[in-house]
């Protein structure tokens, strides 16, 4: 069974991970348009060192977000991010999402 | 986002509380309402982001800002580890429900039989004290047992549970309305109780019965017309 949001305190992993000192950052899905696969306010959180708990996609985008998210651990600064999901594209991937999302990018200082 | 900022949602969300988190997109400021000071745009913004359960955008002046709602968990209480509570339990934490399920018959109240499920042995009386049933919880009661159903219906009628079902034919549910009725229930909150529980889907098994429980406490929830409760034999609104 996958874990829902509800399940799953991505902030709470972010929290624990912050505090066993690690450089972590949370990504946000803030707007959605069409059938991107998760809702506005999906949270994925991303270490520097390489850990990843929730998710902003299908899976599509993580890595991207997780590259802006790096970005973002070494500059101290946010990020708001634009991802078109092409139906070609979504199909080279394997994926049939469609849709488009923004995602906010934020280190935890 | 700063660690101070997280400590303090986390702490709101620990304490069952509604609290909206606000980002501005352009530099990443955050504010928590309740608690931080902001114009009367952003708070009408939060409380409309908590009633609707859904995050999203509000542009004030040329700034974006990112409301993102977070209420309390949804919960069921279930009083009677009974088979029907059996194959709820399933169903529930896929549906965003915490379910706790309370029987002091610990035969029935085992780990074994409700693996991952928060148990309460204690009689519904205290459960129901101790668990404070909220605006956001389901309470269902399924033992047939009037000596534990009651208790706990009348601390759920007590409290601002959103949903309140009953297992029972309409016989047994007229004799539990003017018990009830004896312990000061008026003919408002007895419209309260979905009785006999759960949507008329003909349910025979204890599957079935499940998921008619769910599919009411979910229509409850989102305010659909399926969720009305259905007229009481001997009882006028």
């Amino acid at each position: 069974m996958t874990q829902n949001d509800n399940a799953e305190d991505i902030l709470a992993i972010a929290a624990t991970w912050k505090a066993a000192g690690e450089d972590v950052a949370i990504a946000t899905v803030v707007e959605t348009w069409g059938s991107s696969p998760r809702p506005a306010g999906s949270r994925l959180a991303i270490t520097k060192s390489g850990k990843l708990a929730g998710s902003v996609s299908g899976g599509c985008i993580e890595g991207a977000v997780a590259d802006a998210a790096r970005q973002s651990m070494v500059s101290g600064a946010p990020q708001l991010l634009d991802f078109g999901i092409s139906d070609e594209r979504a199909w080279e991937v394997g994926l049939s999402c469609g849709g488009k999302v923004k995602v906010f990018v934020e280190p935890l200082s | 986002m700063k660690s101070a900022t997280l400590a303090r949602l986390q702490a709101e969300r620990a304490g069952k509380r509604p609290v909206v988190l606000l980002t501005r997109l352009s530099d990443g400021a955050q504010l928590l309402w309740p608690g931080d000071e902001m114009p009367a745009e952003l708070v009408e913004a939060s409380k409309a982001a908590l009633g609707s359960e859904e995050a999203g955008n509000v542009t004030l002046g040329d700034e974006a800002w990112f409301i993102h709602p977070h209420n309390p968990p949804l919960r069921i209480i279930v009083v009677g580890a009974v088979h029907i509570a059996q194959a709820m339990a399933p169903m529930a934490a896929p549906l965003g429900f915490a379910m706790v399920v309370v029987d002091p018959r610990r035969a029935f109240a085992s780990e074994e039989r409700l693996p991952g499920i928060s148990l309460s042995t204690d009689w519904p009386d205290e459960a129901m004290a101790a668990l404070a049933p909220d605006a956001r919880t389901a309470v269902v009661t399924l033992t047939h047992d009037p000596k534990l159903d009651d208790p706990a219906l009348d601390a759920a009628l007590k409290s601002e549970a959103f949903y309140i079902g009953a297992l029972g034919s309409r016989r047994t549910h007229a004799k539990r309305v003017a018990r009830l009725t004896e312990l000061g229930h008026g003919a408002e909150a007895m419209g309260r109780i979905h009785a006999p529980v759960g949507l008329n889907i003909q349910a025979v098994t204890a599957p079935e019965i499940a998921l008619s429980i769910m599919a009411e406490i979910v229509a409850a929830r989102r305010g659909a017309a399926l969720g009305a409760v259905r007229p009481i034999p001997g009882v006028t609104a």
